[in-house]
């Protein structure tokens, strides 16, 4: 931010920002210099602040209504639903924003993917999105348990009980984790605390990855350096705002259909009975935005290597700026890459959708299929693939494969029709 | 743009589909058509003020409705009872009050600010009455099963004789429709079990849609809001993305970059 001159107009304004720079800030935020070329797979990031803000506000209403004990959880939510003025909204908002908010997310992460935004000088940007997305896990798992309903209960049974894998402190650490020998109110009033917690952090670390994007600049759909300001930018505002406004709004249309007019699709009906020890659901299966990595939990015969599978799986992401090694960000001149990719997405969408099923006969054969080709992907594919793949030439600026006339314009024409 | 919605769209009935698939047992359940569903659906008020009249004299000698007070009958969107009538009902049932001054426990007629009386006092109480299984409360009952609605308007219907190959214990019953087809519960309904006060003919089939449409709406008593808003919602949001939209088209206009 040091490569500004700004200095405000009022003497107010001087003083002021003399002492504390957030006029500076400001004039940094709107004229911050944008690609112009992002297309609407970019505008997810504005998306998904509207999803954490959106999550915070409605949760801290619910929190006012909500009770934290096992003996009252589950009622409170019905009062809410039933006595609290609009208070069935509020929690169908909740409730689905969270389906939301993943869904903008996995859209966001795999923008990243096609678009090579991970790689070099983005690592941090993206390493501190992985550890956004763990977070977002946790919260919307925890947030889950909180109706304590049969899905709340036994969905919590489950994962803790995952801790038990670890060889000798397992066990132990799985009863501290539930304040008691069962999940049980202790366990509740925990996971309140942390889901409440949790948000908060996930606000900061945004920041701080707003701020990591800020100093390289946004990556684009032709994933080359871009001169900034320069003619292949344009100033985030108002050119952006807008861009990402518009794109708000159509997301928001969904999401509003989802909370008046289907707002328990997502869900599981079971959650709707309160949580009994004594009755074990038919089928325990979590969120959907979780079933792929529980497909891969599952898919592996041992416990403890099940659990490491399924960490590895998200885990793996963090290191993928090293594990990539082809030095082309952009998909687009990456014809090979390309189709793997899409192989990646069919292979999680797969994966997803065996996560639902039982774990036995095909389903299971599938989910092994399935999570043995994730590894190889990022594994074995995509490091070999840096070195083999035969690239296309990449064009030397933005502004040149929109004025037409470089050999790259049929590359980036074929861009425009395949992606966007 | 166009790949981008249908992408987007894609992604919506995947998801939709695959938590539709594992909520619904895969069985056809009986179709009936709701008044309450769709953008405009609101719910069939004598519907609803039958429904009760099935669930409190049939169901509710054993199943409970523990989230519901008597001032629900009366309250907009739902059954719409006049608050006079909501009161007789509340008044017909006998609620233990107290401690009073002496510290005893006394009882006295039901107030509007009462919740549905229980059938039993506790679940150990309920279970040992009915052969030691517990008759679920209904407040949510038709969220808390995969199949919603249709699945309890079939279950009502779905009374059988046991094919020769299951065999039954005693108190136990055929449903086509239950989960694993074995039920605790006998079939509650038969043609004429109540007199319905509008003339209207007490049907199994009547009964039992009136009675799921009152349950529909014990367990969402603001939907016929949750539609209004969500319409005006909806249409409010597409005139602004419109806008928005042409605003947008008119700032990138400056530069020489398609949106």
């Amino acid at each position: 931010m040091s490569d500004h001159d700004y200095r405000p107009k009022s003497k107010l304004g001087q003083w002021f920002n003399d002492r504390l720079p957030l006029l500076t800030l400001a004039n940094h935020l709107t004229d911050y210099p944008t690609p112009k070329n992002l297309n609407y797979w970019w505008t997810f990031g504005g998306i998904l602040t509207f999803c954490l803000i959106t999550q915070i506000v409605t949760g801290l209403t619910l929190a006012m209504h909500y009770i934290a004990h096992a003996d009252m959880a589950f009622e409170s939510v019905e009062h809410i639903m039933r006595d609290v003025n609009y208070g069935w909204l509020i929690r169908y908002i909740h409730a689905n924003g969270a389906s939301m908010f993943f869904l903008a997310v996995y859209i966001h992460i795999f923008r990243s993917l096609f678009y090579g935004s991970y790689k070099a000088p983005r690592e941090i940007i993206w390493i501190i999105g992985i550890i956004i997305y763990l977070l977002m896990m946790a919260a919307a798992f925890m947030g889950y348990v909180l109706p304590w309903g049969q899905m709340s209960f036994w969905g919590a049974t489950v994962i803790t009980n995952l801790f038990s894998a670890i060889p000798l402190v397992g066990e132990g650490i799985v009863t501290w984790l539930w304040g008691g020998y069962s999940v049980d109110n202790p366990t509740l009033t925990r996971f309140f605390t942390l889901h409440y917690l949790i948000p908060f952090l996930i606000l900061g670390l945004v920041v701080l990855h707003i701020w990591a994007l800020h100093v390289p600049g946004n990556n684009n759909p032709v994933g080359i350096d871009v001169k900034k300001p320069s003619k292949d930018t344009v100033p985030f505002h108002p050119y952006i705002v807008i861009k990402d406004g518009f794109a708000l709004l159509m997301f928001m249309i969904v999401f509003a259909f989802f909370v008046f007019y289907a707002p328990n699709i997502l869900g599981h009906a079971d959650n709707y009975i309160e949580a009994n020890p004594m009755v074990t659901p038919a089928h325990i299966v979590p969120e959907w935005y979780l079933l792929p990595f529980y497909a891969i939990l599952r898919s592996v015969p041992d416990k403890l290597l099940g659990v490491v599978a399924m960490l590895s799986a998200i885990l793996i992401l963090a290191v993928l700026p090293w594990l990539d090694t082809s030095k082309i960000r952009s998909a687009v001149f990456r014809p090979l890459y390309k189709q793997f990719y899409w192989i990646l997405v069919a292979d999680v969408l797969i994966l997803g959708y065996v996560g639902a099923m039982p774990a036995e006969g095909l389903y299971l054969l599938i989910a092994r299929v399935a999570t043995a080709y994730y590894f190889l992907h990022f594994l074995v594919i995509l490091p070999i693939l840096g070195f083999k793949e035969k690239t296309l030439p990449v064009p030397l600026s933005i502004t040149e494969p929109v004025l037409g006339g470089s050999p790259n314009l049929a590359a980036a024409k074929n861009k425009e029709s395949k992606i966007e | 743009m166009k790949n981008f919605y249908k992408f987007f769209s894609i992604i919506i009935i995947i998801i939709a589909s695959n938590s539709y698939s594992f909520a619904a047992e895969k069985v056809e359940y009986l179709k009936t058509d709701w008044s309450f569903k769709g953008l405009f659906g609101k719910f069939d008020r004598a519907s609803l003020q039958r429904g009760y009249q099935v669930y409190t004299e049939v169901c509710a000698s054993c199943h409970s409705m523990k989230y519901l007070s008597y001032r629900n009958l009366a309250e907009p969107g739902g059954p719409e009872f006049s608050e006079a009538q909501a009161k007789a009902i509340a008044a017909s049932f006998d609620v233990t009050d107290g401690p009073n001054s002496d510290g005893d426990m006394f009882i006295r007629p039901g107030k509007l600010s009462d919740k549905f009386v229980m059938p039993y006092d506790n679940v150990k109480a309920a279970q040992a009455a009915n052969g030691g299984a517990y008759p679920p409360d209904m407040s949510v009952l038709v969220k808390a099963r995969g199949g919603g609605v249709d699945y309890i308007y079939s279950l009502l219907q779905g009374y059988e004789e046991a094919p020769s190959n299951v065999t039954l214990d005693d108190g136990v019953y055929y449903n086509k429709y239950m989960y694993g087809n074995k039920i605790r519960m006998a079939a509650p309904l038969s043609d004429g079990l109540v007199e319905y006060g509008d003339g209207t003919n007490a049907t199994v089939e009547q009964m039992s849609k009136d009675v799921t449409t009152f349950l529909m709406w014990s367990a969402e008593p603001h939907l016929e809001a949750r539609h209004q808003m969500g319409f005006k919602a909806i249409v409010y949001l597409i005139i602004l993305t419109v806008l928005v939209y042409f605003s947008m088209k008119k700032i990138w206009s400056r530069v020489e970059s398609e949106v």
